[in-house]
C-alpha cells in the first residue's frame, strides 16, 4: 500500500507542477502591461521600473517562474488588482460558501443517486428502472444555470406563500450575524485575531451552527442551501445513478452472487453483503470524476442565488480585468482538484488490493 | 451452374467487408434511445438549415414602432398566445428589448448546432492527430504529449474554458477555441490506446515489413479501426460542448448581443425571471432538448458500435 501511495504521489506532483506553469503562461500572456493595469494608465516609466523591480518582473521569466513557485508553497498568490487585498485572504473569505454548496450538492446526488442506481439494477426493466433512466437522461442534458433559475421561481415565486417556500437568494436571512465558534467557544478571545483556519470553518454555516448549538441557525443555513444543492447535484446524481445502476447489474450477473443465492442466502444478504460491496468501487470514481462538474456548477449557481463564493468572485474578476484574483483562485482549485482525485484513487486502491498491484 | 461458387463466395465476402457498419446501422435502428435522438437531431439540424422559413420575425430586429405591432413588452405583464394570451403576432411573446422571443429561440439552434460540432471536430482532429503521434512514436514524445494532456485534464473543463477566453477577449469564436482545447484529451487518450493495441497487430506488423510508409500505415489501417470510440464519445461530447458554450454565454464570456444565442438569451433575461419566466424558460427547454438528442444518439451507438458491450 505504502509503495501504491508513493507512485501516486509521484504521478500527481508533476502534474501539480503543469498547472503551476499554465496558471503562470497564461497570466503572462495577457494582452496589456501589468503596470498600466495595476497602477493605472497614468503612471509613469519610474513608476513602472519600480513596480517591475518590486514584483520580480524585471527578471528572465524561467526565474519569475521559480518566484511564482516559491510564493505559491507559502501560501502567497499576490494581491488582487480590484479589491487592493491579499488573493490568500479572499480565498479564506469565500472558499466557505463554495465547499458547503459542493458538500450538500455531492450529498444530495449520492444520497439519491446511488439508492436510486440499485433499484433499478434490482428491478431490472421495470416501471422504476425505465423512469430513473429516462430522468437520468434528462437530468444529464440540463443547463445547470437554468435548473437553477427554474428552481428559484418554482420555490420563490410560485410556491411564495405555502410552507414550501425557500429563499432563492443569499445565504442566511438577511441580517442574521452568527457568532463564530470559536469565540462561543472560548477557544480565542474577543478582539483577538483568530487563526486564518478559524475563521475559515466559522464561515461555513452549518457547520459554525452545529458547534455553536445554534437551532434556528443551521435551519436558517440549510433552507438556503437547499435551491443551489439541488441545482448544482442533479447532473452528478444523474450520473451517478446510471454508473451504480450498470455497476450492480453487472455485478448480479457474477458467479459468486448465484453461488451465494444458491448456498441459500437471504436476499438481503446476497444484494447487500456480496454485491453491493463490489458494485460501490467503480460509483467511487464517478464520484471523484464528479468534483470538476460541481465546481463548474457552482461557478455557474453561485452567481444566479447571489452567493458570494469562488465561482461568482471568479467570474466577476475576469469582467473587471483582475488577473492575480483569476491566477490565484484557478490554481487554487486546480490544484484542489488534482489532491482530490489523488485521494479518490488511493481510497480506491484500498478498497480493491488489484488496483495496487496493476 | 457453372458460376454458382463465385456467386456462392461473393456475396459472402462482400458482406464481411461492410459487415461493421452494416451491423451498427442494423443495430441501431433498433435501439430506442438511438432512434429518438436521431428524430430530435434531425428536426433541429432541418430547424437550423431553415430558420428563416419557420421564424415569423427578424431575430434581431426590435418591434417598436413597427406599424400593425400588437406585441406587449415583457415588464407590462407579458403575453404569450401559447398560454392563451390573444396577441397572435408573437408565439411566445417579446423580449426585453422588443424582439420575437420565438424567432430568436429558433435562429439559436444555428448558433448552437454548429458551435457542439465545429468544436467537437476540431478537437477530434487535433486530439487524434496528438494521440495517434504519441502512440506510433512512443518513448519521450509520448510522454510530453501525455503528460501535456493529464495538465489539461487537471483543470475542471469550464474553469480552463474560462481562463482562455479571460486571455482571448470575450466573444463565441473565442469561447469555441476555448471549449475546443478542454475536449482535447479525451480524444488523444482514446485514440493513443487504439494505437498502442494495434500497433502490434499482425496486419500492421506485416503492412510494416512490406515497407510502408508511418503516415500510410496510420492513415489506411489504425486510423479505420481507431475511429468507432472516437465516433461515439465525439457524438456525446457535442452535447456537452453545447451546454459549455451555453454556460459561457451565460456569464458573459461568450456568445454577444445581439446575437441569438440560448445561453445569451438566458443572460439577458435571467434579471426579469420573477416578472416574465417564459423569457428564461423557452431557451432553457431548447439546450436541454438538444443536449438531450446528442445524449441518446451517443448512447445509442455507444450499445450498437461496441461490440464488448452486448451483454443481453
Amino acid at each position: 500500500m505504502l509503495t501504491f501511495v508513493l507512485r501516486r504521489l509521484t504521478y500527481s506532483l508533476p502534474v501539480l507542477f503543469g498547472i503551476l506553469v499554465v496558471t503562470f503562461t497564461l497570466a503572462r500572456a495577457i494582452p496589456g502591461d501589468p503596470c498600466l493595469a495595476v497602477l493605472g494608465e497614468r503612471a509613469t516609466k519610474d513608476i513602472c521600473e519600480s513596480f517591475f523591480r518590486r514584483n520580480g518582473l524585471d527578471q528572465p521569466a524561467p526565474i519569475q517562474l521559480l518566484i511564482y513557485m516559491r510564493n505559491f508553497a507559502q501560501g502567497d498568490l499576490g494581491d488582487s488588482m480590484r479589491f487592493h487585498r491579499p488573493v490568500m485572504e479572499l480565498l479564506v473569505d469565500r472558499l466557505p460558501t463554495t465547499v458547503e454548496l459542493g458538500f450538500f450538492a455531492l450529498m444530495f446526488a449520492i444520497s439519491v443517486g446511488v439508492p436510486l442506481g440499485v433499484l433499478s439494477a434490482y428491478r431490472h426493466k421495470s416501471a422504476i428502472d425505465v423512469g430513473t433512466m429516462i430522468g437520468a437522461n434528462i437530468g444529464v442534458s440540463m443547463p445547470v444555470f437554468w435548473l437553477g433559475l427554474m428552481l428559484a421561481y418554482l420555490f420563490a415565486v410560485l410556491l411564495k406563500d405555502t410552507p414550501l417556500a425557500l429563499p432563492p437568494s443569499g445565504r442566511l436571512t438577511p441580517g442574521a450575524n452568527p457568532e463564530p465558534f470559536y469565540l462561543a467557544l472560548g477557544w480565542v478571545a474577543e478582539g483577538e485575531e483568530p487563526l486564518e483556519i478559524l475563521r475559515f470553518f466559522s464561515r461555513i454555516n452549518t457547520l459554525n451552527a452545529v458547534l455553536t448549538l445554534n437551532r434556528e441557525l443551521l435551519i436558517d443555513a440549510l433552507r438556503h442551501l437547499i435551491l443551489p444543492a439541488v441545482a448544482v447535484g442533479t447532473i452528478p446524481l444523474a450520473i451517478i445513478a446510471r454508473m451504480s445502476r450498470s455497476s450492480v447489474l453487472e455485478v448480479l450477473n457474477q458467479d459468486y452472487v448465484r453461488t451465494a443465492r444458491a448456498k441459500g442466502l437471504r436476499e438481503r444478504s446476497v444484494v447487500g453483503k456480496h454485491a453491493l460491496k463490489n458494485a460501490m468501487l467503480p460509483v467511487i470514481t464517478v464520484i471523484g470524476l464528479n468534483f470538476g462538474l460541481i465546481i463548474s456548477g457552482a461557478v455557474l449557481t453561485e452567481t444566479i442565488f447571489s452567493l458570494t463564493g469562488v465561482g461568482r468572485t471568479l467570474v466577476d474578476s475576469i469582467t473587471s480585468r483582475d488577473y492575480t484574483l483569476v491566477q490565484g483562485f484557478t490554481v487554487v482549485i486546480a490544484a484542489g482538484f488534482v489532491l482530490i482525485n489523488m485521494v479518490v484513487d488511493m481510497l480506491y486502491g484500498y478498497l480493491d488490493p488489484r488496483i495496487r498491484f496493476n | 451452374m457453372a458460376d454458382a461458387q463465385p456467386a456462392d463466395l461473393a456475396p459472402e465476402a462482400n458482406y464481411r467487408s461492410a459487415s461493421l457498419w452494416l451491423e451498427a446501422l442494423r443495430n441501431l435502428r433498433h435501439s430506442p434511445s438511438a432512434v429518438l435522438g436521431s428524430i430530435i437531431i434531425g428536426a433541429l439540424i432541418i430547424t437550423a438549415v431553415a430558420a428563416p422559413v419557420f421564424a415569423t420575425h427578424d431575430p434581431i430586429k426590435t418591434m417598436i414602432g413597427v406599424p400593425g405591432e400588437t406585441g406587449r413588452l415583457p415588464s407590462k405583464k407579458p403575453c404569450i398566445p401559447l398560454f392563451g394570451c390573444e396577441d397572435q403576432q408573437h408565439i411566445l411573446g417579446l423580449d426585453l428589448n422588443a424582439r420575437d422571443l420565438y424567432s430568436r429561440v429558433i435562429f439559436g439552434t444555428r448558433t448552437s448546432l454548429s458551435v457542439g460540432i465545429i468544436t467537437i471536430s476540431l478537437s477530434i482532429v487535433a486530439g487524434t492527430a496528438l494521440g495517434i503521434t504519441a502512440g506510433f512514436m512512443g518513448g519521450r514524445v509520448d510522454n510530453v504529449i501525455m503528460r501535456l494532456m493529464d495538465v489539461v485534464l487537471a483543470f475542471p473543463a469550464l474553469l480552463l474554458a474560462i481562463s482562455i477566453v479571460t486571455i482571448l477577449g470575450p466573444g463565441l469564436t473565442n469561447a469555441l477555441l476555448g471549449i475546443t482545447i478542454t475536449f482535447i484529451p479525451q480524444y488523444a487518450r482514446l485514440s493513443r490506446a487504439s494505437v498502442l493495441s494495434l500497433k502490434e497487430q499482425e496486419f500492421v506488423v506485416a503492412e510494416r515489413a512490406l515497407g510502408a510508409s508511418p503516415l500510410r500505415i496510420v492513415l489506411a489501417h489504425i486510423l479505420p479501426n481507431a475511429i468507432t470510440p472516437i465516433i461515439v464519445q465525439g457524438t456525446l461530447g457535442v452535447g456537452t460542448a453545447i451546454l459549455d458554450a451555453a454556460a459561457l454565454s451565460f456569464l458573459g464570456l461568450g456568445a454577444q448581443p445581439p446575437t441569438p444565442e440560448w445561453g445569451q438569451i438566458l443572460s439577458e433575461s435571467r434579471n426579469y425571471l420573477f416578472t416574465s419566466p417564459h423569457l428564461v424558460f423557452f431557451p432553457g427547454i431548447a439546450i436541454m432538448i438538444t443536449v438531450l438528442g446528442f445524449n441518446l444518439l451517443g448512447d445509442g451507438m455507444r450499445d450498437a458500435l461496441d461490440p464488448r458491450l452486448n451483454r443481453s
